[in-house]
């Protein structure tokens, strides 16, 4: 296992070596050691690496991750996994504002809870949050999916677009044509492989699923809120 | 009814100023469709302009230089506080950000080659970055905005310099659109949004908010990209004096301030008119915030906004800017608004010049639109052409200007060298009326 202490080596050194392996399949597993709220950590690769954070970190961390697989072992700020394109991100604590934001692709797991505008403008991410989310969550959500295993916040999937959302506990209020829709065969199925990934133990059958109502789509009187 | 008496004059009528006829109109429209007007292009109102600034030229005070032989650089670096790789340009005139889904494809294949052979850089838009414009784009500025549209690390790094786009002077505080209309299969799946909807932008970044966070997202963006390119800051010209000194302060490289007459794709027109304010007005405060923070020069300012002539560029740097920037300027050079398609312009119900119904995509110049048909108008390599040209004699005019003003280099074009028309213009560019030493608000004379 390597390891990398940013608070003695600096944030620039982690970055460049592990930004430096793509196009390698790594074998050998990072460690991140003293990350004490940095910033930035571990952002822009593209890579299968192994990288596990032993701390707390700040803002972006795992930024437009590639193929890596991530793990904090404690709380993100905001903008975890922020345009994500491929890859796995796990959280063992909870997430602040924008987790998960404008995601393309890959897998975020916050095994705590996740505050305001969890998934905004996701576009393919799948994101699994253990807890609660925070108010206007999914915000003009494009594509994926954002499983909640506890409650959802205000204005849940405002201005949503085709991003499919599933909640088991209560949502606070529906934003601006978000509607509850009907569970059907491969939801749960898809919410079940979900489930699996994210490492719930959850049931599919104790979710609600909601999604766009389609109002918005086209510039007229009735849309105007 | 009694006839009227021939002897008596009639009252001329009188249009009201007030409620003139598009006003009338405007209120008829709404009143039938219920919803706001939406167009392109950027203000179109008479506002204060570089046309009311003249250079004064070189007399027995100041000694001109041979307009015909005597060198006058107009090169310029961007980009030169952090970044390991500043873009170096051989002209201050760049192509301003605009999207694939607002033009065509080979309309921005052509703003590509035309800036590749001027020597100078283009800009993606909202939708991200092509392999056309990468591959016909010898420097090539890559927007980071709001909607993150096809936004991916890829193209990130495939980049000459990043432009963080907070907003642009056709509609500061706004998002964009995209009507259903240029919303075909290519666009969709680069938006990842469904074919045919009418796609709206958000108006803030979905993971910051506020200078602090700013200066965290560039450190983000420099990590991706190890510190290589320049991270610009592009504004929206509202505060310049506060705004720029906010985007000096997260780290920007460059800024970029567009002025209301800054086109867009698409917006109400409510906001093009009324949201902003005009390009001549922010420059001066923008340089002075650079020089309070003794980076004048080295961060470099970026001026955008109904810019259209060397005499503009002149002007603008002569009140202190590094570089200009122009994007309807490049669009009617490639054949925007041509005469030559009057008989389909009147068809849609407007006049050559006039046309800004860009979001329908019925673009007769094949340029705002993603209609195949009418794309395959342009010819890209043409287009390129045409842009170089102007690019060419834009830089030739501001030459030309420079030299009469006795200046080796555009970039030695100075406020001193200019004077106003009118008032207004006097209290904006800070210089004095014409004849006289004297603007609004000149330090020391109290009025």
């Amino acid at each position: 296992m390597a390891t990398y202490d940013i608070e003695a080596d600096g944030l620039r050194g982690l970055n460049a070596a592990l930004q430096q392996l793509a196009g390698t399949t790594p074998n050998e597993p990072w460690e991140v050691v003293n990350p004490r709220g940095s910033h930035a950590i571990a952002v822009g690769l593209d890579a299968p690496l192994d990288v596990t954070i032993k701390g707390s970190t700040g803002y972006y961390c795992a930024g437009m991750n590639k193929q890596a697989t991530i793990r904090v072992a404690g709380s993100v700020g905001p903008g975890v996994a922020e345009n994500m394109m491929s890859g796995t991100v796990i959280v063992e604590g909870d997430a602040s504002q924008y987790a998960g934001a404008t995601g393309h692709g890959g897998l975020l797991v916050i095994k705590g809870n996740a505050s305001s505008r969890c998934g905004i403008s996701m576009k393919g991410i799948d994101i699994v949050v253990h807890g609660n989310i925070g108010h206007m969550s999914a915000f003009m959500a494009q594509a994926g999916n954002l499983v909640v295993c506890g409650d959802a916040g205000e204005a849940l999937g405002d201005s949503l677009y085709e991003a499919r959302l599933f909640v088991r506990g209560s949502v606070k209020s529906l934003g601006a044509d978000c509607v509850e829709k009907e569970m059907r065969p491969e939801h749960l199925e898809l919410l079940a492989d979900l489930l699996e990934r994210g490492g719930c133990d959850a049931r599919p059958e104790e979710f609600r699923r909601y999604g766009s109502a389609r109002k918005l789509y086209h510039f007229n009187i009735d849309n105007a809120y | 009814m009694t006839d009227h008496d021939p002897r008596i004059p009639r009252t001329a009528p009188i249009q009201s100023a007030t409620f003139s006829n598009p006003i009338n109109a405007e209120i008829r429209r709404a009143a039938a469709t219920g919803i706001y007007d939406i167009r392109g292009g950027g203000a179109k109102r008479r506002v204060p302009h570089f046309d009311d600034l003249l250079f004064l030229g070189a007399s027995v005070s100041r000694y001109p230089l041979e307009g015909y032989r005597e060198a006058c650089g107009t090169n310029v670096t961007l980009g030169t506080r952090f970044a390991k790789n500043p873009i170096e340009l051989d002209i201050p005139i760049t192509i301003a950000g605009m999207s694939f889904g607002a033009l065509s494809g080979p309309a921005k294949e052509a703003l590509g080659r035309g800036a590749t052979l001027a020597g100078t850089s283009t800009t993606t838009g909202d939708g991200g970055m092509t392999p056309e414009e990468r591959g016909h784009s010898a420097k090539l500025v890559y927007q980071y905005l709001p909607s993150r549209y096809g936004m991916n690390p890829d193209d990130l790094r495939r980049a000459d310099a990043i432009e963080v786009v907070v907003g642009q002077g056709a509609k500061p505080g706004g998002g964009g659109m995209l009507l259903g209309q240029k919303i075909d299969d290519r666009v969709a799946e680069m938006r990842t949004l469904p074919k045919g909807i009418d796609q709206r932008s958000a108006c803030r970044h979905p993971d910051w908010t506020g200078p602090d966070d700013l200066e965290i997202k560039i450190l983000e963006l420099r990590e991706i990209t190890g510190w290589r390119v320049p991270i610009y800051v592009k504004i929206g010209a509202t505060r310049p004096y506060f705004d720029v000194a906010l985007a000096v302060k997260a780290g920007a490289d460059v800024v970029v301030i567009d002025g209301m007459q800054g086109g867009t794709a698409a917006t109400q027109d409510v906001f093009i008119e009324h949201v902003g304010i005009p390009t001549l007005a922010c420059i001066r405060p923008a340089v002075k915030a650079l020089q309070d923070l003794g980076l004048h020069r080295e961060v470099q300012l970026v001026v955008s906004g109904g810019i259209r002539t060397g005499a503009d560029v002149a002007k603008a740097l002569a009140l202190g800017a590094d570089a200009v920037s122009i994007g309807t300027a490049a669009m009617v050079a490639l054949g925007d608004n041509d005469p030559k398609y009057e008989a389909e312009y009147n068809a849609l119900g407007t006049t050559a010049g006039a046309y800004d119904d860009w979001h329908e995509g019925n673009d007769p110049a094949g340029i705002t639109t993603q209609n195949p048909e009418l794309a395959a108008r342009l010819d890209p390599v043409e287009g390129g052409r045409r842009l170089r040209n102007y690019l060419n004699v834009m830089t030739l005019e501001a030459q030309t200007i420079a030299r009469a003003c006795g200046h080796n280099h555009l970039h030695h074009l100075e406020p001193e060298d200019l004077c106003a028309l009118t008032m207004e213009a006097a209290a904006m560019a800070q210089v004095p009326l014409a004849g006289t030493d004297w603007y609004p608000g000149k330090p020391g004379t109290g009025y």
